[in-house]
């Protein structure tokens, strides 16, 4: 392993357990500040398992999660998500009866009112739908936007690691290139640090500087993401179809 | 041979194919036999359940207990049922302007002739038994009348435009929703000037108790809307809290001889305390088990209140509470003690015992409007913001680092605490009170206003407390059918609003550079 203390999120050897299973069996990895880098693994790997450890919900039981250099392994989740750790989870989760207004506030409330302004403004200068229908419910934006918004309202947390659960999922493939290019967007234009979780291996591994592969709770396979996209294996097991 | 439920069941099949051929095609021919045969079973369970409910009654006569019989009505009752029922089909076939007169005719038949007084003289020949009509079923043959030949009416009107046009039309339904709502702005201190003015319009005992009682529940409801509505929590043991508070003040009362004005923030204290150890165990829950656990903590306060002989009397509850006094003032009695003022002497007015009954409907008015003050600022704060969030999405609100354990504690805590001034109200307004009075009716009722009202809506509230209150006394009059109508009027409020009377939710914030007008919300946060 490079460069662990070095690293912003560092994952050594993390076991979690859903009662009697182990879903997540030693598993280590790394993302350094300023890298995008993604999850890739079938249904039931254990990706969004990892992405709830790393949390705090379910916590693990052996193994440490580091973050900035500080063990948050044993944090309670709220405290780990206002340590500059923002989350997307998965299937969006945006609140519906809330106004796209209301649900970037809620992005921001542990963070500082006083720049809640500009964080707004961001947000709409990233995903202009958002700004078209502020004053529209989350329940009647369409998937994609709601994906946005999902996004969005994790960025108004000012966060220093963006946490990202399936955003492709069950959006049109059009919609997909569009999501993909504002992570790629954002990590370029704000230095912001991505760790993706996808099954949408092709574009993740596109996007990606690097990217691990996951299999039945552990770490098969890892490289840079066109290290990966070229793997004959990952080609056989995720790229079926070329894209 | 199949009994008559199974047949009823199988109704269930052919009718719901009906309504979708019906609807496609408006004008065909009706299959009379298909009618007849879904009248019939209309009437059959019109029948099935009005034979035991209104067919068989039993009542206090001289000597003891006597089961009178009514089958004049359930044969009334089955007749209008099936004549109903005929006219809803008729409706559904696209023959709805022989329904809109028909049903109208019922109606003012029913207004203006006995009802069904041709069964009457049948039946009595038929039988040799006497049959006085009832009020009740006068009420049903006016009402039903009407609902046919305004639903006859509706279609007729409907069914003139395309089916876009339609759409438009349901969708004015709901944006008439919203601007009853945002009318409440105005509707709002209009309001409240009439409450504030209902003793002097009516200067009257009987309804200024009503009137009492509704604010006391519009209180007790806008408290619990703080768990149930804003942080989604179904809270079933509400009760508990009034409870609480009811007997904190009839204990210091009776005990120590403390104040009401001294009580009334200890009430809330206590009650608070009681929300925040009820909210630790129930923390981790969500859900029906968090609905299971706050209704056994509601009973277990009231069992507590039943044993605990020695504390509370038990059954026998505690009586002798100290009424209030005019702020330590002056007092509500003739003659009151040495060292005291008596109200009238100190206005120099004549002594009413109504004054007293005024002053406790001032006082609860103005608690129930501190509690609306505190809940619409609430809402407003980041706390208030994140109960919704709470209500919304339990994860997300997780992961956008919300501490759901202090804010579910918070919630507890504050709406136990207005639980607890309504309670210390309720005990110095009755003068006693006994475990009886706190049973998990209370909280089912305190619950369905909320729910009526449109979760989470104060001004839905209010119009909710008074028909949920206001409205068994003024069926008062049609006695043993009271509940029935009442029964009737919520299934048709909840058929009619599914979400509640005024479901509509204003966002709390909106941008001034917004792109489109924004609602003021500014503007209404400084509203009291």
């Amino acid at each position: 392993m490079r460069g662990s203390d070095a690293a912003l999120l560092s994952v050594s050897g993390v076991h979690t357990f859903y009662g009697s299973i182990e879903a997540l069996k030693g598993v280590s990895l790394q993302v350094e500040a300023g890298e995008i880098v993604t999850l890739i693994g079938a249904n039931g790997a254990g990706k969004s398992t990892l992405l709830m450890t790393i949390c705090g919900d379910p916590r693990a039981a052996r193994g440490t999660v580091r973050f900035d250099g500080r063990d948050i392994t044993r944090r309670s989740t709220y405290e780990i998500m206002r340590s500059g750790i923002a989350q997307s989870p998965e299937g969006r989760r945006i609140f519906p009866r809330m106004t796209v207004l209301e649900n970037l506030q809620m992005g921001a409330l542990t963070a500082d009112p006083a720049h809640l302004e500009e964080d707004l403004e961001r947000a709409f200068a990233l995903f202009p739908r958002l700004k078209e229908r502020q004053h529209q419910r989350g329940g009647t934006l369409s998937g994609g936007e709601q994906q946005m918004l999902a996004i969005g309202r994790a960025l108004m947390s000012r966060p220093r690691l963006l946490l990202l659960d399936e955003p492709s999922l069950g959006l049109a493939p059009l919609i997909v290139r569009q999501i993909f290019e504002v992570i790629g967007e954002i990590n370029r234009t704000q230095g912001m640090t991505v760790f993706l979780v996808e099954q949408n291996a092709y574009h993740a591994l596109k996007l990606a500087h690097r990217g691990y592969v996951m299999v039945t709770g552990e770490v098969t396979l890892t490289g840079t993401g066109a290290e990966l996209l070229a793997n004959k294996e990952v080609q056989a097991a995720y790229l079926e179809g070329g894209s | 041979m199949t009994t008559s439920l199974d047949k009823a069941a199988d109704a269930g099949g052919p009718a719901p194919a009906a309504d979708d051929g019906g609807s496609a095609a408006a004008r065909r021919a009706i299959d009379w036999r298909a009618l007849l045969i879904e009248a019939g079973i209309t009437a059959g369970i019109v029948f099935m359940l009005s034979i035991t409910l209104v067919g068989i009654h039993i009542a206090n006569v001289t000597g003891g207990l006597a089961i009178l019989t009514r089958f004049a009505d359930v044969v009334a009752a089955v007749v209008l049922a099936f004549v109903g029922r005929v006219g809803i089909v008729l409706i559904r076939e696209g023959q709805p302007i022989p329904v809109l007169i028909g049903g109208v005719a019922a109606a003012i038949l029913g207004l203006f002739v006995p009802p069904m007084s041709l069964i009457g003289p049948i039946f009595s020949a038929l039988t040799g038994g006497e049959w006085t009509p009832s009020v009740m079923l006068q009420v049903v043959q006016v009402a039903g009348g009407v609902v046919i030949a305004l639903r006859a009416a509706w279609v007729t009107w409907r069914t003139r435009g395309t089916l876009a046009e339609q759409d438009q039309r349901t969708g004015g339904v709901d944006r008439f929703g919203a601007q009853v709502q945002r009318a409440t702005r105005f509707i709002g201190p209009i309001a409240v000037v009439f409450a504030f003015s209902l003793p002097f319009l009516f200067y009257d005992r009987a309804t200024i108790d009503l009137a009492t009682l509704v604010v006391t529940y519009i209180m007790l409801a806008w408290g619990l809307n703080i768990i149930v509505g804003l942080a989604g929590l179904l809270d079933l043991g509400y009760v508990a809290f009034y409870a609480v508070g009811a007997y904190s003040y009839a204990l210091l009362a009776t005990e120590f001889g403390l104040s009401f004005w001294i009580c009334l923030p200890l009430a809330g204290v206590f009650a608070a305390t009681a929300g925040l150890i009820l909210g630790f165990p129930v923390l981790r829950l969500r859900g029906d088990y968090f609905a299971i656990v706050t209704l056994g903590f509601g009973e277990i306060i009231r069992i507590i209140l039943l044993n605990w002989t020695q504390l509370t009397g038990g059954p026998d509850g505690i009586s002798g509470i100290a009424r209030p006094s005019f702020f330590g003032i002056a007092d509500f009695t003739r003659r009151p003690a040495e060292d005291q003022l008596a109200f009238h002497d100190w206005l120099g007015i004549e002594f009413d015992g109504i004054h007293r009954i005024i002053f406790l409907y001032y006082l609860i008015l103005v608690l129930a409007l501190f509690v609306n003050f505190v809940s619409i600022r609430i809402r407003r704060l980041p706390i208030g913001r994140a109960w919704e969030a709470l209500r919304e999405d339990d994860v997300a609100c997780q992961s956008l680092g919300i501490n759901r354990r202090n804010i579910k504690l918070v919630a507890f805590t504050i709406s136990a605490s207005f639980g607890g001034l309504a309670g210390s109200f309720f005990a110095t307004r009755q003068g006693f009170i006994s475990p009886e009075s706190f049973q998990f009716i209370e909280s089912a009722i305190i619950l369905a206003i909320v729910v009526l009202g449109g979760m989470g809506s104060q001004a839905g509230i209010v119009l909710a407390a008074i028909l949920m209150i206001g409205m068994p006394e003024v069926f008062r009059e049609l006695e043993q059918y009271r509940m029935l109508a009442f029964g009737a009027l919520m299934v048709t409020i909840m058929v009619w609003r599914p979400r509640g009377l005024l479901s509509h939710r204003d966002p709390t914030i909106s941008l001034a550079a917004g792109s489109k007008p924004p609602p003021d919300a500014a503007k209404r946060g400084a509203r009291p």
